[in-house]
Order: structure tokens, then sequence, then C-alpha cells
């Protein structure tokens, strides 16, 4: 132990150095706060004036196409026949893409939020650490692929072995093999998330169900996750979005004709693919059938806005039971 | 406990471990009537990987008494306890050798039945961790994995249970509500319902005061007491003063060996060993 002479020498030493630092100016110090509160206002301001943007130009688009004389907003909402490149006889009634979406987003949803809570559960609950240590970064991966490689995997894989194995109806663009393949491209958010959200769940719950003599599967249905279960809802909420608003997959695979079916093994078009389509080239710009799919663009973003708010709703819910 | 200030330097920690087999055989009274011991240990081993946490462990602990387990962090107590309702098992690594029977029965081999155990042996934990649930439904999750009730049967089990927890008239009439809304101290006495509501023989209680405040430990405690006719209770503190308070006998251990076990009034006023005379009367630890 130094003693008290030391340590008073060590002190006053320390504060002579101390003081032949060169002090930084009150001026300086606020100058820079203000340049850093600046810029990252501007960022975060970027990002809302963007979302803005996009609104609004889908509204002013969305507009002039209601607008037009051919166009009958009712027809729109209400109509059942989407024919918007057939010569004289242009038909704009949204449901058959609606139909198309929901069909091809409820094939994904049956799959991959049962499956992916499932995967989610095995890699929190029962997977030991290095197959976890496997499998998750696997599963990253598989989040990673571009979803166009999805498109090629329901073309080349999926539906040949649905026209082969399951039933010679499937053609080769149907909404079950899009379907099935936007459930794999979405599965991963769901393990992922809900994986997140199980191992959030405090390691004493388990142990106080386990010292009750709960089995694993106990533990695992009964109190991990009842506890995650906003977590989880919030990643099916996500991973349904996500299919909404899935393009490349259904473009490729699900076909382009639009039409009010509710069987898999049909050829179906969503709001995504129709504006794909349009957009590569199919119609002149500016004409009729371009500002058409803004109009499809603006229900879109209705959905899946009104899906979030939903989203949130239920969650916070959920959340005031649990706290 | 932390050592005051001006204690004496600790004296005797350097003894070595390798020799207390002599001090636990000396000082280990075994209970008087062996029908009375509900759990015992003998030659007890534990190891996490190739780290041993408990050396040749002897430990008789009484039916229906409380048996405190005292000594500093690290010196095998939890450990102890938790091979009682095997929670070790799914540490990686942790394994145990010797003998450790409840009743007579062997609760190291493989043919124990790791769920019957634990429906025999309830855990109160350090934090109290009531689940994301009612009220009612904690106390009712531990008897519902076991059996299936009517429902006026389960009623009168979880009424039983609060009611053995001294819970029951602050939460009658919320039964329903989140358990999560309730104070530290009435999460703890609704554990020990959970607990008691599966129909255990023994409570082991993991530091369960540690997180609560001097009133919430005073009721607790209390409970303990009164909860002793009908359950075998293993209590691990690092609360002298609470050993002293809620328990028959206590066992000292130090660095994975039982240094010492005895009537709690022998242990803390004529300890037979010198270390648990410095550790009972705060000089380490």
């Amino acid at each position: 132990m130094p003693n008290v002479a030391e340590i008073s020498a060590a002190t006053s030493r320390a504060a002579a150095a101390n003081r032949r630092g060169t002090a930084r100016s009150r001026a300086a110090r606020i100058g820079t706060e203000r340049v850093i509160r600046g810029s990252l206002l501007a960022c975060a301001l970027l990002s809302i004036v963007t979302t803005f943007t996009i609104l609004v130009i889908l509204l002013v688009q969305s507009a002039s196409f209601f607008a037009m004389p051919q166009v009958s907003a009712w027809e729109f909402f209400t109509g059942t026949t989407w024919a918007p490149l057939l010569g004289e006889e242009k038909h704009f009634g949204i449901w058959p893409l609606i139909a198309g979406t929901l069909l091809v987003t409820s094939i994904a949803a049956a799959f991959a939020l049962p499956v992916g809570l499932l995967v989610a559960v095995y890699l929190s609950e029962y997977a030991p650490s290095r197959v976890r240590a496997i499998l998750k970064p696997i599963l990253e991966v598989l989040a990673g692929i571009p979803t166009v490689v999805y498109g090629f995997f329901a073309l080349a894989v999926i539906t040949p072995f649905l026209h082969d194995h399951v039933s010679e109806s499937f053609g080769t663009f149907n909404a079950l093999g899009a379907g099935l393949a936007v459930g794999i491209m979405i599965l991963p958010i769901v393990a992922s998330l809900s994986e997140d959200s199980l191992r959030a769940v405090p390691r004493s719950l388990r142990d106080a169900a386990f010292a009750m003599g709960g089995t694993r599967f106990d533990v695992s249905t009964k109190v991990v996750v009842p506890a995650a279960l906003s977590g989880i809802v919030a990643s099916w909420l996500l991973a349904i979005t996500r299919a909404i608003g899935e393009t490349m997959i259904v473009a490729l695979a699900a076909g382009g004709l639009a039409s009010m079916t509710l069987n898999p093994a049909h050829e179906v078009q969503t709001m995504t693919a129709y504006m794909v389509q349009i957009f590569t080239g199919d119609a002149p710009a500016y004409g009729i059938e371009y500002k058409s799919s803004f109009a499809v663009a603006t229900v879109l973003f209705v959905i899946t806005l009104a899906l979030t708010i939903v989203g949130n709703l239920f969650l916070r819910a959920f959340r005031e039971e649990y706290e | 406990m932390t050592t005051p200030p001006n204690a004496p330097p600790p004296r005797n920690i350097d003894i070595k471990p390798a020799t207390p087999v002599v001090a636990t055989a000396a000082a280990a009274a075994p209970v008087a009537d062996a029908q009375d011991v509900a759990i015992r240990a003998q030659g007890l081993d534990s190891w996490y990987g190739s780290v041993q946490a408990l050396k040749g462990i002897s430990l008789e602990i009484p039916k229906c008494r409380v048996t405190a387990l005292i000594g500093p962090s690290g010196c095998g107590k939890s450990t102890f306890l938790r091979w009682i309702n095997r929670m070790n098992d799914p540490i990686p690594g942790a394994r145990a050798s010797g003998i450790l029977t409840l009743h007579g029965d062997d609760l190291l081999g493989r043919a124990l039945d790791v769920v019957e155990l634990r429906r025999r042996v309830g855990m109160v934990f350090q934090k109290p961790n009531p689940f994301t649930k009612s009220i009612y439904d904690n106390v009712a999750f531990g008897p519902r994995l076991h059996r299936s009730f009517r429902r006026a049967d389960l009623d009168e089990l979880v009424e039983n249970s609060l009611r053995a927890a001294a819970l029951w008239d602050e939460v009658k009439d919320r039964l329903k509500s989140s358990a999560l809304g309730l104070s530290g101290g009435q999460q703890q006495r609704l554990c020990i319902a959970r607990a008691i509501a599966v129909g255990p023989e023994v409570l082991l209680m993991d530091e369960p005061c540690s997180a609560l405040d001097p009133k919430s430990t005073a009721s607790i405690e209390q409970l303990i007491r009164e909860l002793e006719t009908s359950y075998t209770i293993v209590i691990v503190t690092h609360n002298m003063q609470q050993a002293a308070r809620v328990s028959d006998r206590t066992a000292f251990f130090f660095e994975g060996t039982l240094v010492e076990c005895g009537s709690t009034d022998r242990i803390f006023t004529n300890p037979a060993n010198k270390q648990t005379e410095d550790y009972v009367s705060g000089r380490f630890g």
C-alpha cells in the first residue's frame, strides 16, 4: 500500500498534467453539437420526405386515372373483370388482382407461419447449440437470396413437381407454385424473428416450469410461446406484409392473367405483377394502362398500411395483458 | 456478508479442502433418528466439465425441518441444492457421482424419472418468476401438468395453495388478473403457492429473499417457519441472520466441501470448526 504522502504527491502531479492540456472552447463545443444535430435531423427528414413524395405521386396519378372518361371509379372498386390491354373493350375492375394477391399470400402464409414458428421453437427450445450454430446462419442466408431466384425455383422445381405428382391441371404458371415459393421466401423472416422473441423470454420462466415437472414440450407450448406471443404475431404480420408486396416471384411464376379464382392450380395475376407488366413495356407510357397501375399501387399501399395499423393495435392489446 | 473494514485478516482460509473429510465426519452430527432423514448424500462429487464443484459431500437432511446451506459464493451450496431436483441436468458438462437419495430413492441413476422427481421436489428461485399469466393460472399450472381436474377441485387446490402461502386474502378478489401486478414479496409467495400446488414433499429455496425488501423478507421467513410442519425445506442463503432465524440445521460449505453441519444453534454459537466460526461471525465470506 502506498503511503499518504505518495498518494498526495501523485494527485497533485495528475492535476498539474491535466492543466497542461489545451481547453476546448465552449463556442466550438456548441457549434459542433449544432452541426451534428442538424445533419441527423436532415437524415430523418429525408426518409419522411421520400415517403410523402411517393404518396403524393401515387395520389396525383391515381386522381388523373380516375379523371379519364373511360374510367369509372365504381367499376374500379367493384368490378370483377380486369382487362386493361385488350383492344377497345378495356375493363378496370380491381377485384381479380386483389383475389390473386390474397390467394398467393394465403398459400404463402398457410405454409410459412406455422412452419416458421415450429422452426423457431426447435431452434430456441430444442436444438443443441451446435445444431443451432449451423441452422441459424443457413436461415439467414435463405433470407438473403434475391427473390428472382425463388421465382426460378418455383418455375423449375415446384411447378413441375406439382404437375407430375399432384395434378395434371397445374400449368406452367399457377398460384400454388408461386405461393409456396413466396412462403419459402418469408419462412426465414418468421423463423428468425420468432426465435428472437422466444429467446428473449427469461430463462427463469423456463426454470420455473421445468422445476414443476414440465417436459420440454410443456415448457415450450405453455410458457415460452405464450410469453413471446406479441413478438410472434409481429413476425407473422411483417411476413404477410412482405408476401403481399412480393413482386418478382409472382411476376415469374404466377402468370399474367387476372382472374377471379380460388383454384390454386390456375394462373393468377397479383397487383404487384400487374405493375411489373405495365412498367416493363407492355403498355404505352402515360396512357390509361400506365396510370391504372398507380391506382392499383394506391390500393396496395392502403392494404399494407391497414395491416400494419391493425397489427399495431393488436400488439398493443396483447402487451397490456402481459404487463 | 462483507468483511467489516476493521476486521483482522481472515485466518485459516488457506486450509486445503483436501482434508475436511475428517472435519465432516466429526462435525456432521447425524440426524437423531434414521427414519426422519429425507435426503441423504454420501460421498457426493460433482463436476462442471473439468471443474469439480462438490467434493465428497456427506449430509443428511431431516424430514419436515428447515435446513440452511450457507457459504461464500461458489462454495457449491447451490450446486448441491440443484442436484436434489436435477436442475443441473441441462447445464453442459454437469455430472455427479456418489450417493444422493430422497427417502431412499436414488436421485442420480439413469432409472430416475426426472418429471416424477420434480413433482416430489418443488423449487423457489432467487428472483420471483411468476408466469405471464393470471394469478389463478400460475397456481394451477403445475397441477395441470400432471393431472386433469374437475373445475371445483382445481378451484379448491388453488385456494388452499394460496392460503398455505399466506396470500389468499390479498388476492382472492383478483385471481384472474395478471400475476405481474403483484408486489415482489407477493410474487415470491405466489411462487411458493405454485410450488406447493404440485404436492411436493420437499421445497428447495435458492436465496428466496435476496431480491426482496426487509418487510417482504420477514413475511417469507415467517411462511418458511409455518411450512416446515408439512414440508422438508432446504434453503440456500447468503444472509447469516436469515439462516439463524429460519433454520433448524445449518450446513456450511466451503470450496466444494462440507465443512460442518449441525443444529443451527450450535453452528452459530459453538461451531466446532475455526472456518465455520470465521464465516458465521462475518470475518470472511
